[in-house]
């Protein structure tokens, strides 16, 4: 279980308050208007951002100061979740050891991986030759070695056409509970909530709200829900 | 609280800053302590002073004006072999001083090819020796540089400017008035200062050119009082002298010297509607062609005469090349032990003067660092015996601050785009060098190293201070023999010496773009 209690981020003039708690193996989206703070909340679970005040812990164990690579996170950015100059079978090594100096035992595993997302035959391949749907399923085949407790996608497949997106989501979903981990995930689409959510975190006026049941909060949404969802 | 960010190599970073400023410092010290303030300075001090400025002044004028035609000419431009060209200006900047000189010399010499025009139409023949020969020296090599610059800044100006001048069908006139008048205001006056600074610590041409009483610059008059009087209270005095000239010049100037982009990318002629025909379609082909003559004649030069010399090399020239490449190669190895960790300091450090580290070495003049060493190693061991090291060693300092131009840019970008990537891989240390910045960096750190090699091959500065007979390098070696009057030893060792400046230059930046992907 992951908690955020008491959290407060402050970056420039902009402000965000956050008391969570994440239960294991459940789904959660963040949702909320643009600029509203979504991807913020993600850096500060991941490392990225500091927490100006407030105690992040995971297991009961304090985690507020860990370096990102430190954390049981493992998180997909919007883009440059590749280095171009690598290979892909470099690449989702990198998730196992990031000296990439792989045993047998832990090559197999990233070409194993790589067969699971279904680029067996591109792993040494450059990103650059890949189409982006490929791209994406790269990046999750690193997800899936590293095996972390917490996923966290700051909406890495915005890029992609709908149905790459929901293919990609699907895929995701299932390497979730393959490695039985919690997913967090940003998203600006209600079908997206419908498709993969348990639970939904609300960012708005400078507040993430705690999680609520998925399908209650969208059938009931509450009036700022309302207003953002038109 | 501001993006926790990646930290690059802060430890080694810092110990790297620490060492640079160490090694700069404890020269200064030493010169200090040998200066006896209350001598104060002589009459040719005084006059190496006045001269020093003088000709930078004039080398850093004469430059940016003989610039601005042709930098205009090339952005108007497109014609068979401009690219080339454009990359041909590029190279006086890895051109050893030295064969210049001697290119120079088979030109505008006394016995060179101008004199001989000017004596078939009878009159008299012009000296190269002197306040012209060194200005026209400093000219051959900064105004390329300053035709760069300005070619540069022209292109910074939006199509859309043209565009609209074609439109309003403006004439030449008033599109240099309107367009063109206001960018080089901008400019023109960094190009310049940046000159100015680079000939005030001017020595291998003041040594090759100039001399006398009447052109003698302050770096010289070290060399001088340091070698032939063995005053080391002179010597002192006057790099302090020259530390506060050339220092306060370079922070003064560092407010407006351009950026300087030392790589390629420059060959992208703009779509232009004006001035495509009549007069200033010759003029600009004049210019062209003037402009290119005045690189290529002296070059041309070496390289005949080199040919018909290369028999003619003795043994010592070829053992001075094997001396100038290990101490080249040296250097770009200490360069890189230095340069990379303080790159990946600064980039990832929160902004800040850090920069300003590199810009020491720049500052801080070769013969100054070499008197306050030779002060310092003097007593515990033989000067001369560690003039190899010593050499490689200052050569690598000189060149740390376009190093550090070339390498910090590219490297925060890297930081920029992957650092969260590399953040949530748990990268750091050897494997965030390994697989994140030494890939996504190999043009550049190839281009800093073969940078690095070619200034240090070509360097005729320190050395000359420490080198006794039996240790020189390739530069060395070749100004003894111009000055024993074998000059066609000295063209074949000229043109050995340009081949390996060319060649180490050509292989590290080959080596850094082989095989380069995305």
């Amino acid at each position: 279980m992951l908690r955020l209690e008491n959290g407060l981020i402050i970056q420039g003039s902009f402000r965000l308050h956050a008391d969570l708690t994440i239960e294991p193996h459940l789904n959660y989206a963040v949702i909320g208007p643009s600029g509203a703070g979504k991807s913020t909340l993600l850096s500060a679970l991941g490392g990225f951002v500091a927490l100006e005040q407030g105690r992040l812990s995971w297991q009961g164990r304090d985690i507020t100061d860990a370096a990102p690579g430190a954390r049981p996170v493992t998180m997909l950015f919007q883009d440059n979740n590749l280095f171009p100059h690598l290979s892909v079978l470099q690449n989702v090594g990198l998730g196992v050891r990031p000296d990439l100096r792989l045993s047998a035992e832990e090559k197999a595993k990233v070409e194993h991986a790589l067969i699971r997302v279904g680029l067996g035959d591109m792993a040494s391949r450059r990103p650059g030759s890949l189409s982006g749907g490929q791209q994406s399923r790269a990046a999750l085949a690193r997800v899936l070695v590293q095996a972390r407790p917490l996923v966290l996608l700051d909406e890495p497949f915005a890029a992609l056409g709908p149905a790459l997106r929901n293919e990609m989501l699907d895929l995701v979903q299932a390497l979730v509970s393959e490695t039985e981990a919690t997913l967090i995930m940003v998203t600006h689409a209600p079908e997206d909530i419908r498709r993969i959510a348990d639970e939904v975190i609300f960012v708005e006026g400078g507040k993430a709200h705690p999680p609520a049941p998925a399908a209650t909060l969208m059938e009931n949404p509450p009036p700022e829900l309302r207003a953002y969802l038109g | 609280m501001a993006l926790r960010a990646l930290k690059v190599s802060r430890a080694s970073g810092i110990s790297a800053a620490v060492l640079v400023v160490a090694l700069i410092l404890a020269a200064l010290i030493a010169v200090v302590s040998r200066a006896e303030f209350g001598s104060g300075l002589g009459p040719a001090d005084w006059s190496a002073i006045r001269f020093t400025v003088w000709q930078s002044v004039l080398s850093a004028v004469i430059s940016t004006l003989l610039a601005i035609p042709i930098a205009r000419a090339l952005a108007r431009r497109r014609f068979f072999g401009r690219a080339l060209l454009v990359t041909l200006l590029g190279a006086p900047f890895i051109l050893p001083v030295i064969v210049a000189v001697l290119g120079l010399l088979a030109v505008f010499g006394r016995a060179g090819w101008l004199n001989a025009g000017l004596g078939m139409v009878g009159l008299a023949p012009l000296s190269i020796y002197g306040l012209q020969g060194v200005v026209l020296a400093h000219v051959f090599f900064n105004m390329p540089l300053a035709t760069r610059l300005l070619l540069q800044a022209w292109q910074t100006i939006p199509a859309e400017r043209f565009r609209l001048a074609a439109q309003l069908g403006l004439t030449p006139r008033a599109v240099f008035r309107g367009v063109e008048w206001p960018m080089l205001r901008q400019i023109v006056p960094g190009t310049a200062a940046l000159i100015f600074v680079i000939c005030l610590t001017s020595f291998a041409v003041a040594l090759t050119l100039g001399g006398g009483p009447r052109a003698t610059t302050i770096e010289l008059a070290i060399y001088q009082a340091f070698r032939f009087d063995f005053d080391l209270n002179r010597a002192a005095l006057l790099s302090l002298v020259q530390l506060g000239l050339a220092g306060g010049a370079a922070l003064l100037a560092l407010w407006i010297i351009p950026g300087v982009r030392l790589g390629g990318g420059q060959d992208r002629p703009l779509q232009r509607w004006d001035a495509q025909h009549g007069v200033q379609r010759i003029l600009d082909g004049a210019v062209i062609v003037a402009g290119a003559a005045f690189l290529l004649l002296p070059l041309g030069a070496v390289v005949i005469s080199g040919l018909g010399g290369l028999l003619q090399t003795p043994e010592s020239v070829w053992q001075a090349a094997a001396t100038s490449i290990g101490v080249a190669l040296s250097s770009v190895a200490v360069l890189l032990t230095l340069a990379l960790p303080l790159a990946g300091w600064i980039a990832s450090a929160k902004r800040g003067g850090v920069e300003a580290v590199g810009l020491l070495g720049l500052s801080a003049s070769p013969l100054m660092i070499g008197t306050g060493w030779f002060i310092l190693i003097n007593p515990v061991a033989d000067p001369f015996a560690v003039a190899l090291p010593v050499t490689a060693l200052v050569n690598a300092l000189m060149a740390l601050p376009f190093a550090l131009r070339i390498l910090v840019p590219p490297l925060r970008d890297a930081l920029g785009t992957y650092g969260r990537l590399a953040q949530t891989l748990g990268m750091q240390g050897w494997p965030l060098w390994r697989w994140l910045i030494l890939p996504r960096l190999r043009a550049q750190i190839g281009f800093a190293a073969g940078l690095t090699g070619a200034l240090s091959m070509g360097d005729l500065g320190i050395i000359a201070l420490f080198a006794d007979a039996d240790r020189a390098t390739l530069p060395l070696q070749m100004y003894r023999l111009m000055g024993s009057y074998q000059m066609e030893a000295a063209a074949g060792a000229a043109l050995i010496l340009l081949a390996l400046s060319l060649g180490i230059f050509w292989m590290f930046d080959k080596a850094g773009r082989w095989h380069a992907e995305a």
